[in-house]
């Protein structure tokens, strides 16, 4: 309770000396809107359907993406760490597109298939997928050879080791990779829906456009919360759990 | 229905024969960084039915590579292992191992590390399988503990849930690689008590490899003495002392005496030898 009411002060604090800022009138309110305009805003959006279709549309795009990007991912990953030849190939390949700034797939799709919803999936997909590989090849390499001989001589063999003592073993580097997949996607997704009007739907990153395109300000950093507080709500509800979980069962430190 | 399950748990706590071990002429090679290294050089031994055997020796006279190769993890260059009749080629759940690093896992509770063996063994219900858990972990004293995770336990917690997670699949060999060697002595003095009124109450044949003469002294019927370079059994001791032993008792300190004797003659001769 008294974190909460700490953090609450902090945020409180914060909305006070944005205030300020805007009284003081250092800068022209186009370019610093009030709390109370972008919170107008805000409301306006969300009663006449906008800011909910929009966020729909993008986590529609979003978690679609995720998914066929952890679904291919994971099993490319134990595949890459089983055989030789296949890290040697692919997971080179992997590694070094890993590197490669998922916003720099946005021309690539878009020249492929086209202002549609699959170069917006294409984007998210290439974002998740090899953080994914990577992480759950990693995480299987530094699985300890002793589980793996311990289930061994309790008659465990081939497949079943791989699902109930490599898999699980690797977790924590597994995690891991979801969850920078999961913010590369995001930041490629964004991205992507700034720059490339899509005819069949309107997301976030479309809205935070036409916003400076109509120089809205309070419509940009309305957008711009709306991002940070799906992100720390993806976060908190959906990784932290997991997190907490694999400290506890591991028993790594964690405050 | 009810009694059908009651007494499938029964069947699988019954005894099950322990195993007679034939080691034949086994010899491994290893390639270190320094040259070919004969970890074992033409090893024979015999263990018995429901025998406890201790293997001592100084670090790298090949014992836990010969533990290996009984357990099936390793394969020997020549030679066989043969468990009551059948040759050794690969593991299995009739000789469980007991490392020494606890090697339990991490992602699973006390009762999901006693239960993973056991889900491999087919024709029990979920119900048998719990039952049986719950017996083994009754049996090293875990009963409290089940549902910790593993880096909550002690040293020796650790050791007598691994100790559980090899007896649960009713093993009829139980291979143990310097189980305790980590352990402070207290709890040691504990977990040798506990190993022999188990080994007693579960009749099972027990090779257990350990480099603290003593310690094999107070566990075998018989300590069989390593030595290095090659690896072979130099001597063989029968411990010929009434049970449950006491590590610190004065007839054992005799034996144990004898044994790091000849420990020190092999290793002495070994110097000369070997410049």
């Amino acid at each position: 309770m008294k974190r909460f009411l700490s953090a609450a002060f902090f945020f409180v604090v914060l909305l006070v000396l944005w205030q300020a800022f805007f009284r003081a009138k250092i800068w022209s309110p186009v370019l610093l809107p009030s709390p109370l305009q972008v919170a107008n805003y805000l409301k306006g959006a969300i009663e006449d359907g906008t800011l909910g279709h929009a966020t729909v549309i993008t986590m529609r795009r979003l978690l679609i993406g995720y998914f066929i990007g952890i679904v291919v991912g994971l099993p490319l990953g134990l595949l890459i760490a089983r055989w030789n030849l296949l890290r040697d190939t692919l997971g080179t390949t992997a590694l070094g597109l890993q590197t490669l700034p998922s916003v720099c797939w946005v021309p690539l799709a878009l020249l492929w298939f086209g202002q549609t919803e699959a170069a917006m999936l294409f984007v998210v997909v290439m974002g998740t997928l090899w953080s994914v590989v990577i992480a759950t090849e990693t995480g299987v390499r530094n699985v300890p050879p002793i589980y793996r001989r311990a289930a061994l001589t309790m008659g465990s063999k081939r497949l079943h080791i791989w699902l109930t003592v490599i898999l699980p073993a690797s977790l924590p580097f597994i995690v891991s990779g979801m969850k920078q997949g999961w913010a590369f996607a995001w930041r490629s997704l964004m991205a992507a829906e700034i720059f490339v009007t899509i005819l069949t739907g309107f997301g976030l990153g479309q809205l935070l456009h036409y916003g400076r395109e109509l120089s809205a300000m309070d419509q940009v950093i309305a957008i711009m919360l709306v991002i940070v507080v799906i992100g720390l709500l993806a976060d908190k509800i959906f990784f932290s759990p997991i997190e907490k979980f694999l400290h506890r069962r591991w028993g790594t430190s964690q405050v | 229905m009810f009694r059908h399950r009651t007494g499938s748990v029964t069947e699988e706590l019954q005894l099950v024969p322990p195993s007679k071990l034939a080691i034949e002429d086994v010899s491994k090679t290893f390639q270190a960084a320094t040259g070919k290294v004969l970890a074992l050089d033409h090893v024979n031994l015999q263990v018995n039915e429901g025998e406890f055997v201790c293997l001592v020796g100084p670090s790298g006279c090949g014992k836990t590579t010969l533990l290996n190769i009984i357990a099936g993890l390793e394969k020997p260059d020549n030679g066989s292992v043969r468990a009551d009749g059948k040759p050794v080629t690969s593991p299995g759940r009739d000789r469980l191992v007991m490392f020494q690093e606890p090697a339990l896992f991490p992602w699973l509770d006390v009762f999901g590390n006693v239960l993973f063996g056991l889900k491999l063994k087919p024709n029990l219900t979920n119900k048998d399988r719990r039952d049986v858990a719950k017996y083994y972990l009754e049996l090293v004293g875990l009963t409290r503990f089940e549902h910790a995770n593993i880096h909550e336990l002690s040293g020796g917690m650790k050791q007598r849930a691994a100790l559980a997670r090899a007896l649960a699949p009713n093993p009829r060999v139980l291979l143990m690689d310097e189980p305790f060697a980590a352990l402070d002595a207290l709890t040691r003095e504990q977990l040798y008590g506990d190993l022999q009124r188990i080994w007693k109450e579960r009749k099972k044949t027990i090779v257990f490899v350990t480099h603290n003469v003593r310690e094999a002294a107070c566990l075998g019927e018989r300590v069989l003495l390593f030595s290095p370079h090659p690896g072979r059994i130099q001597e063989e001791f029968v411990v010929d002392l009434p049970r449950p032993r006491d590590i610190n008792s004065v007839d054992l300190a005799g034996y144990a005496t004898k044994i790091i004797r000849s420990l020190r003659k092999f290793s002495e001769e070994q110097r000369e030898d070997g410049r």
